[in-house]
C-alpha cells in the first residue's frame, strides 16, 4: 500500500505542475513585466502616440528606466496621455525634461526617450512632462517634405 | 439434470480461411468427470477450448455449456459463464507486472469485492492447494514453466469454477511435474467436483487420470470413450492403435506414400 | 512484340502492387476504426476503476517527462539563439520573448511533445500491449471474465489523452525559460521586455487555448494508434516490433497532418 501512495503521489505533482503550467502560460505573464518595476508614475500628453503601446520602453540615454503603464486619451484636449512608471533609481530627472517618443530602428518597436532638462527641480511620482514630442508619422514627414519642394519652386 | 451433459456441441464446423478445422462435430461432455481432447497436432484441440470458452464462434452449429448457446449469448450471459469457468493456457499466461499472489487475487479482484484481509485469505488458500504459497510474492519471471503453470491454475482456481479447461498442461514440463499436474488436476476434481476437459497429446499421462476421452483427427471425432474401450477398440481403427502407441506413420498409408512420394521429387530421387 | 508484352507486364505489376497496398491500408483503417468504436463504448466505464488511470498515468506521463523538459529546454535554448539572431537585425530583439513563447505554445510545444510522446510512450504501450497479446494475457482476462479493452486498453487511452496536454504545457514552459536564459542572461535582452512582450501579444484563449486544443487531438490520436497496434500486432516477436514500428511512424504522421489542419482552422483566415 505504501508503494502505492507514492505512486499516487508522483502522479498528483506530474498533474498539479502540468495544470500550473498550463495556467502560467494562459494568465500569470501580465504580472510579471508589472511587478518586476518598483517606481514612481509620470504622465506626459502627447499628440499622437503612433504605436506606443502599454509596456512600452521608456529610455534615457538609450537605456530602458521604466514602461508605460497606460494610455488614454484627455476628453478636453483630445490628446493622448500617457502614464509610465520609472525606476526608483532614476528619482532625479529635471522638471524640464522632455519626452519624446521614437522607434527602434525603421520598422521596431516605438518607446518614449527622456531627453533630461537643466532644472535643478526633480519629477516626482505624479507630476506630468510638459515637453513632449508625438511620434514621427512617416507619412506626414513624406507629405511635408513633398509640399516644403512644391513651395520653394 | 445430472445426466444431462455440461457441454455439448451440436453439428459444430469452425474454419480458419479455407483450412478447415472442425466438420460438423457432435461432442458431448459430463459433468463431473475429466474429459481428456487428444489428438496430433494441428487438429484444433485448443480451438475447441476457445469455441467452449466462446472467445470464437463456430461457423456453423451450436456449443453449449451448461445450457446456454455461447455463440448466440449476449455479453452479460457470456460473462457469468466464464465467471464460473478456469482455463489453465498452455504457458500459464501470467499477468507479467504482477506478483504470484496478485495474479491469483486478479480475478477475485475484478469479479468479488472482497475486504482486503478475507481477498489475502482465500489467495494464500488458492496458492496453498497447488503447492505454490512459498513463491507468493515471486514475479513469474522468477519462476519456472512448471511454478508458473501451478500459480495459472491456482488463479483459474481463484473464483470456485464449475468448469477447468486444460490447454496442454504438460507440454514441456520435466516428468516430476507432470505428476505433479497429473495427481492436482485428478484430486481437484474429484474434491471440487468439477468438470475439467484436458487438451494433451501426452497420451500415457492423460488416459491415467481421463474418466472419457476424444480422440480428434482431419476435423472429425475419430473415437470416444472410457480410457478401457479406446483400448479395446485399438484393433478396430488403425489410426487409434498408431497415436495411442506413439507409432510412425503406417507404411503403407496413402498420405505416407503421397508425402513420400513428394518428398522425393522435391530431392529429385525415385521412391 | 516481347518487349511491349515485358513493358505491359511490369505495369500491371506495379498497377497491382499499388492497388494491394492501397487495399491493405484501407482495410488497416477500417480495423482502426471499428476498433476505436469498441474502444469508445468502454472509455466511460474504465471510470469506475480511476486507480488504473493513475497507474498509467505514472508509466505513461511521469516517466515521460525527462525527455519532455529536456527537449523543452534546448528547443527554447535554440529558439532564443536563433530568434535573437533574426530579431536583432531588425533591431526588434525586444520581441524575443513573444517570438519564443508564441512558436512553443502554438506550434513547438504540442507537435514537438507529440513527437517524444510517440517515440517515448505510444511505443512502449504498443509493445506492452502486443506482448500480452502474445503471451495469451489478454486472452485469459477475456476468458476470466474480464475485458481487456476496458481493463488495459481504455486506462492506456486515458492517461495519453491526459498526458498530452500537461506535457505540452511543461515543455513550452521550460522552453520559454531556456529563450529567456539564452536571450536575457546571456546575450543581454531587456528582462521586462522579454517577458512584457509575452503579456502583451500572448492571448490567452487565441493561442494558449488552441494549444491545448492541439495537444489534447494529438494525445487521442497518438494514444489510439499505440493502443490499437498493441491489441492488432500479429502474436509473434516480429509482429510486435513493426507494430511499435508503425505506431511511431504513423502517430509520427497522423500528427504532423492533423498540426496542419488544426493550424488551418485556428490561425488560417
Amino acid at each position: 500500500m505504501n508503494a502505492q501512495r507514492g505512486l499516487d503521489i508522483v502522479v498528483g505533482a506530474f498533474v498539479l505542475a502540468g495544470i500550473v503550467a498550463l495556467l502560467t502560460l494562459t494568465f500569470k505573464w501580465s504580472d510579471f513585466s508589472a511587478s518586476s518595476i518598483h517606481g514612481y508614475t509620470l504622465t506626459a500628453d502627447f499628440d499622437n502616440i503612433g504605436g506606443l503601446t502599454n509596456r512600452s520602453a521608456v529610455k534615457l540615454a538609450g537605456v530602458t528606466i521604466g514602461r508605460v503603464t497606460g494610455i488614454r486619451v484627455d476628453p478636453a484636449t483630445f490628446e493622448a496621455v500617457v502614464t509610465m512608471q520609472i525606476d526608483n533609481k532614476y528619482n532625479n530627472l529635471p522638471k524640464d525634461s522632455f519626452a519624446n517618443i521614437y522607434t527602434a530602428g525603421l520598422l521596431g518597436a516605438q518607446y518614449i526617450e527622456i531627453s533630461p532638462g537643466g532644472d535643478t527641480a526633480v519629477l516626482k511620482n505624479g507630476d506630468r512632462i510638459t515637453m513632449t514630442q508625438s511620434a514621427i508619422i512617416l507619412e506626414k514627414v513624406i507629405s511635408k517634405f513633398l509640399f516644403n519642394k512644391a513651395a520653394d519652386k | 439434470m445430472s445426466v444431462e451433459p455440461y457441454i455439448r456441441f451440436e453439428q459444430v464446423s469452425f474454419a480458419r480461411g479455407r483450412q478447415r478445422i472442425f466438420d460438423r462435430v457432435n461432442l458431448d461432455i459430463p459433468r463431473g468427470k475429466i474429459t481428456a481432447v487428444m489428438g496430433p497436432s494441428g487438429t484444433g484441440k485448443t480451438t475447441l477450448l476457445r469455441l467452449i470458452g466462446g472467445q470464437i464462434k463456430p461457423t456453423r452449429g451450436k456449443v453449449w455449456v451448461n445450457g446456454l448457446d455461447v455463440a448466440r449469448a449476449r455479453a452479460g450471459e457470456l460473462l457469468a459463464m466464464r465467471r464460473r469457468l478456469g482455463f489453465l493456457f498452455q504457458n500459464g499466461a501470467l499477468f507479467t507486472d504482477l506478483t504470484a499472489a496478485e495474479n491469483v487475487a486478479f480475478p477475485l479482484r475484478e469479479h468479488a469485492r472482497l475486504p482486503e484481509p478475507l481477498l489475502d485469505r482465500v489467495v494464500a488458500l488458492k496458492l496453498n492447494a497447488v503447492g505454490m504459497l512459498d513463491a507468493a510474492e515471486s514475479m513469474p519471471s522468477a519462476l519456472s514453466g512448471g511454478m508458473a503453470r501451478r500459480v495459472a491454475l491456482a488463479r483459474a482456481l481463484a473464483l470456485d469454477p464449475e468448469l477447468m479447461l486444460y490447454d496442454e498442461p504438460f507440454t514441456g514440463q520435466d516428468p516430476i511435474n507432470v505428476g505433479i499436474l497429473l495427481r492436482l488436476i485428478a484430486s481437484l476434481n474429484r474434491a471440487l467436483n468439477l468438470t475439467s476437459v484436458l487438451v494433451s497429446h501426452d497420451v500415457a499421462e492423460t488416459l491415467s487420470i481421463a474418466d472419457q476421452v476424444i480422440i480428434l483427427d482431419q476435423a472429425q471425432i475419430v473415437a470416444a470413450g472410457t480410457p478401457d474401450e479406446l483400448r479395446a477398440r485399438m484393433g478396430d481403427i488403425p489410426f487409434l492403435q498408431r497415436f495411442l502407441q506413439g507409432a510412425p506413420p503406417d507404411e503403407d498409408s496413402d498420405r505416407a506414400l503421397a508425402a513420400r512420394t513428394l518428398l522425393a521429387k522435391k530431392l529429385r530421387v525415385s521412391v | 512484340m516481347g518487349v511491349i508484352n515485358g513493358l505491359i507486364k511490369r505495369l500491371s505489376d506495379v498497377l497491382a502492387a499499388l492497388g494491394r497496398a492501397m487495399l491493405t491500408a484501407a482495410a488497416h483503417t477500417g480495423a482502426l476504426a471499428g476498433f476505436a468504436l469498441r474502444l469508445a463504448w468502454r472509455l466511460l466505464p474504465a471510470w469506475t476503476r480511476p486507480r488504473l488511470i493513475v497507474q498509467e498515468l505514472f508509466v505513461i506521463g511521469v516517466l515521460s517527462l525527462i525527455i519532455i523538459l529536456i527537449s523543452g529546454a534546448f528547443v527554447g535554448l535554440v529558439l532564443g539563439l536563433q530568434g535573437y539572431n533574426i530579431l536583432s537585425k531588425f533591431n526588434a530583439t525586444e520581441s524575443l520573448g513573444v517570438m519564443v513563447a508564441l512558436s512553443l505554445v502554438r506550434e513547438l510545444g504540442p507537435v514537438v511533445t507529440a513527437l517524444l510522446f510517440a517515440g517515448r510512450a505510444g511505443s512502449a504501450i504498443t509493445a506492452e500491449i502486443a506482448l500480452m497479446k502474445t503471451t495469451e494475457q489478454l486472452s485469459a482476462m477475456e476468458m476470466m471474465g474480464v475485458d481487456p479493452l476496458r481493463r488495459v486498453v481504455a486506462p492506456r487511452f486515458w492517461a495519453a489523452l491526459f498526458s498530452m496536454p500537461l506535457l505540452a504545457g511543461l515543455f513550452s514552459l521550460v522552453g520559454i525559460l531556456g529563450g529567456y536564459v539564452i536571450g536575457v542572461l546571456v546575450l543581454g535582452v531587456d528582462t521586462a521586455s522579454y517577458w512584457g512582450q509575452i503579456g502583451e501579444q500572448m492571448q490567452p484563449v487565441a493561442d494558449v487555448f488552441n494549444g491545448i486544443v492541439k495537444s489534447l487531438v494529438f494525445g487521442a490520436v497518438v494514444g489510439l494508434i499505440a493502443v490499437f497496434e498493441g491489441y492488432a500486432a500479429e502474436p509473434t516477436s516480429a509482429g510486435i516490433s513493426r507494430a511499435t514500428t508503425r505506431t511511431v511512424v504513423l502517430s509520427s504522421l497522423a500528427v504532423l497532418g492533423l498540426d496542419f489542419m488544426l493550424t488551418a482552422l485556428m490561425f488560417g483566415a
